[in-house]
């Protein structure tokens, strides 16, 4: 008996090492392109970016402590100003780049992942299913009463974001087909505020990144399509936005084996994990 | 050496305003030149249709400010006057104590609190979502009173001190000493006070920008949204730098610099004015 545990406890030990020779074999493939390197990266821009950012640089950091990454918010925006002016290597968004940004800053974009955007409702509100027409209706101020798409008898709450949101953006170019948002409409300032604001208010609409879908907030089917990442891979849920890492011309060394990474497998696993469909 | 150091001090400070305005003037120039001037003063902000109105929030900026001060301005009176003669003596200390204790919560406190409390409060009695005119008024007068009130405490105090004798000699009670020598000794203090709380209301963004609802469009009843022009500038500053939307946030800037301006010149003639009376 003793010795069968010593043995078993010997192969576990043994696959153990193996699994980890591997791994690690596996990583330090991937991180072989910062071996040797020194110097430091510094990111700014698009507040979704962050958690991928940030694993990626803690691995790469780790594997190679010479280097040091940065990584600070600030939103799309301020991703393309600071990136042009050159204050830090890599701007990210959560929008395309105008052409006015392109042709000011001579910007390079990298997509990398793919995020839904969800009409969000109270979890309160019996409303299961609306479809585009009825969501362009309502935040255009036409339907203003939750019965007139089967709801209780209240009147609509509607939530907005700010013009510099990419979750906007991409909500009022696919879903409302560039339709009006009426000017009486709250508006938040993040898709964490907006979370919230739904969350509190049981006569509220609004929408968020799928990201941020949790148990707080509900997400009516559109079309009787549901919001999940499944359906936003296969191409079945509709209302979906790239999120970019952009650079001053064509990245150059550190700045171009940290966009590789990203690309790359390891980089893959991250953006998911995150929450966000990879694109490559 | 001391005096050259504060010379310098001083100058780094009047240039950094001067800067300041040097730079919204530059920056907001090109907005200022022909057609585009009707756009930014417009009731309408809708970027996308190339219209760039900044009147609903400039009508919002100071509908809220003035709005507050109504509110907060006569309770703060009230506070002083109650700390200085007209209540108990024993009750003054821990009054005071405990408007400087509110004085020192940072403002994001106040905004959290008024959301999760007052905003439910309003939406269950309202039609609306709560994010209102009323709650961002509510919990700025919260806000801008203890200021008030720490600038009032001051002045009575100074007051006091010179007139409490001459109070006692002819037999006034503490009453009639406040009413009839400190209030009306005050009038610059009292005016000071105001526009102080008026600055304050003014250039708060958190407050408005977490209860006001940050609709664009004039404050015309309590109950809706109305967006200032300092939420206006926090929601606006993300987006695309070289678009015109972005640019027109140096004119917003500008218009409440300008506003501060003028409420700091106007506190500065009521003084001179004062003084020369006096």
């Amino acid at each position: 008996m003793k010795r069968f545990i010593t043995h078993g406890t010997r192969c576990l030990t043994l696959a153990l090492i193996c699994s980890a020779l591997l791994a690690g074999a596996a990583a330090a493939g991937e991180l072989d392109a910062f071996a040797g390197k020194k110097g430091k990266i510094d990111i700014a821009g698009g507040t979704a970016h962050i958690p991928v950012m940030k694993d990626a640089a803690k691995r790469i950091m780790q594997a190679n402590p010479e280097i040091r990454i940065s990584v600070a918010a600030g939103g799309s925006g301020v991703g393309v100003q600071k990136v042009g002016e050159g204050l830090v290597d890599i701007g990210n968004t959560g929008r395309p780049l105008s052409d006015d940004e392109v042709a000011k800053y001579g910007l390079k974009s990298f997509a990398f992942a793919l995020d839904g955007v969800a009409v969000a409702v109270s979890p309160k509100n019996s409303v299961a299913n609306l479809t585009a027409e009825q969501v362009q209706q309502i935040f255009a101020g036409k339907i203003s009463n939750w019965k007139g798409v089967g709801g209780r008898d209240a009147a609509i709450h509607l939530y907005t974001r700010d013009e510099a949101s990419g979750t906007r953006e991409v909500f009022w170019e696919k879903l409302l087909k560039k339709g009006a948002i009426v000017e009486t409409a709250n508006v938040v300032a993040s898709n964490g505020a907006m979370k919230s604001a739904v969350a509190d208010d049981s006569d509220a609409i609004g929408y968020v990144s799928i990201g941020h879908l949790d148990e707080t907030i509900k997400a009516p089917t559109l079309d009787g399509v549901a919001p999940t990442q499944e359906n936003a891979r296969s191409g079945k849920y509709p209302i979906v936005r790239k999120l970019y890492m952009n650079t001053k011309g064509t990245p150059q060394g550190l700045c171009a084996a940290f966009i590789n990474y990203i690309m790359g497998p390891e980089g893959i696993r991250m953006t998911a994990a995150a929450g966000y469909l990879p694109l490559h | 050496m001391a005096a050259r150091l504060l010379y310098c001090a001083a100058a780094v400070s009047a240039l950094a305003v001067l800067a300041i305005l040097a730079f919204l003037v530059y920056f907001s120039l090109p907005l200022f030149q022909g057609d585009q001037l009707a756009a930014l003063f417009s009731w309408h902000w809708r970027p996308l249709q190339n219209e760039f109105g900044i009147l609903p929030m400039i009508a919002a900026s100071l509908a809220l400010a003035v709005s507050s001060m109504l509110v907060a301005y006569p309770l703060a009176l009230g506070v002083c006057c109650f700390a200085h003669g007209l209540g108990p003596d024993w009750a003054a200390r821990p009054l005071l104590v405990a408007v400087r204790l509110m004085s020192s919560v940072p403002t994001v406190v106040y905004g959290l609190v008024a959301a999760f409390s007052l905003v439910p409060l309003i939406r269950g009695a309202s039609s609306g979502s709560g994010l209102c005119w009323l709650a961002a008024l509510l919990t700025l007068a919260v806000l801008a009173l203890p200021t008030i009130v720490l600038l009032l405490d001051n002045q009575f105090q100074r007051l006091e001190s010179e007139i409490r004798l001459t109070a006692a000699a002819l037999g006034l009670t503490r009453v009639q000493e406040m009413l009839q020598l400190t209030l009306p000794l005050s009038s610059r203090g009292l005016v000071m006070a105001a526009i102080l709380g008026f600055g304050r209301a003014l250039g708060d963004t958190l407050v408005p920008l977490m209860l006001a609802g940050n609709a664009p469009q004039p404050p015309l009843s309590l109950l809706d949204p109305m967006r200032t022009l300092t939420a206006h500038i926090a929601l606006v500053v993300a987006t695309d730098s070289q678009s015109a939307a972005y640019n027109s946030l140096f004119a917003c800037g500008l218009i409440l610099f300008l506003l501060t301006v003028l409420v700091n010149l106007g506190l500065r003639r009521i003084r001179t004015g004062a003084t020369a009376h006096g």
